[in-house]
């Protein structure tokens, strides 16, 4: 396996899925190759950067939402067409 | 706001965090849903901007949100808890503007952010490991403005592909229903959208950067 081969397949690999043959390949080139070690570590790196950088759904939201929007809401609302009741 | 009838009602009605019962808001009272609307516009409104970055479209995703909750909410069981169930309709509506607007339809390469390997199948210029003290750096305002400035890089697709399943947690399989993908397609730009973002962050996160 070269290091293309492996990384081609590294989201496979960190979810727990492949075959067994592939995952015993994917040590064995792991064990000879720190590079790949490392790009591993630096790509869950990022994934946890992306997942932390933003609010989720989870995060408290600083912001205030502006009046306007608020009332703007409501007018749609009011208008629509569809709106059961 | 009712809220002392909450221990009598125990798991059987399901509130808001203010404490706007589900009942009042499917019965179409205005006032509920007035209340559901201060509570939980922030929210979308901050979600809404992360797909859509103009703070106009972004207003629109939410109030085209707010009208399909409304519309929704009578038939809404309440399993999945208002605030999850509001912020999928909020990423639909916006998903639902960014395809009006074509703007997932512009295939920009990312071929230049991709790892580029050698005839031998090693990567050209591996670089040094990550420095250790990183993931404390995510705590830090600026770490994450730097995170969000990359991620602002990548073409429109790949970044709303990424943010779907790793800032959203949405799986594979809701991601290519929202996006109107199939699942293949979905873990390839997912794949490309990481590689990319790995390689807009190196000279922030990488060994041997200063930043
Ligand atoms: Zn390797």
């Amino acid at each position: 396996m070269t290091c293309k081969e492996f990384i081609d397949i590294l989201d496979a690999y960190l979810e727990g899925g492949l075959t067994p043959e592939q995952r015993a390949e994917i040590s064995a080139h792991l064990h000879l190759c720190p590079e790949c070690v490392d790009y591993i570590d630096s790509y869950r790196f990022t994934i946890r950067a992306a997942r932390d950088c933003c609010c989720g759904a989870e995060d408290p939201v600083p912001t205030d939402v502006p009046e306007e929007l608020v009332q703007a809401v409501l007018a749609a609302l009011k208008q629509d067409p569809d709106r059961p009741s | 706001m009712n809220a002392e009838n909450s221990d009598l009602r125990g798991k059987t009605e399901v509130r808001s965090e203010e404490g706007a019962p589900l009942t009042a808001l499917r019965a179409g009272d205005p006032a509920a849903f007035e209340r559901l609307v201060r509570e939980h516009a922030p929210r979308m409104l901050a979600v809404a901007r992360r797909y859509l970055r103009r703070e106009d479209d972004a207003e629109v995703a939410v109030q085209d949100a707010f009208v399909s909750a409304h519309r929704a909410l009578p038939g809404f069981q309440g399993e999945a808890g208002l605030g999850t169930w509001l912020h999928r309709i909020t990423v639909n509506a916006a998903l639902g503007l960014l395809r009006r607007k074509r703007r997932l339809e512009r295939e920009t390469s990312l071929e230049d952010l991709l790892p580029r390997f050698r005839s031998d199948g090693h990567r050209e210029a591996p670089g040094l490991p990550w420095v250790e003290s990183r993931e404390s750096r995510l705590e830090q305002e600026e770490a994450r403005r730097k995170v969000r400035e990359a991620l602002d890089q990548l073409p429109e697709i790949h970044r709303t592909v990424l943010m779907l399943r790793d800032i959203d947690g949405f799986d594979t399989g809701e991601t290519a229903t929202l996006l109107g993908i199939n699942d293949n397609a979905v873990k390839a730009r997912l794949h490309r959208a990481r590689l990319a973002l790995r390689t807009l962050l190196e000279p922030h996160f990488g060994g041997g950067s200063d930043a």
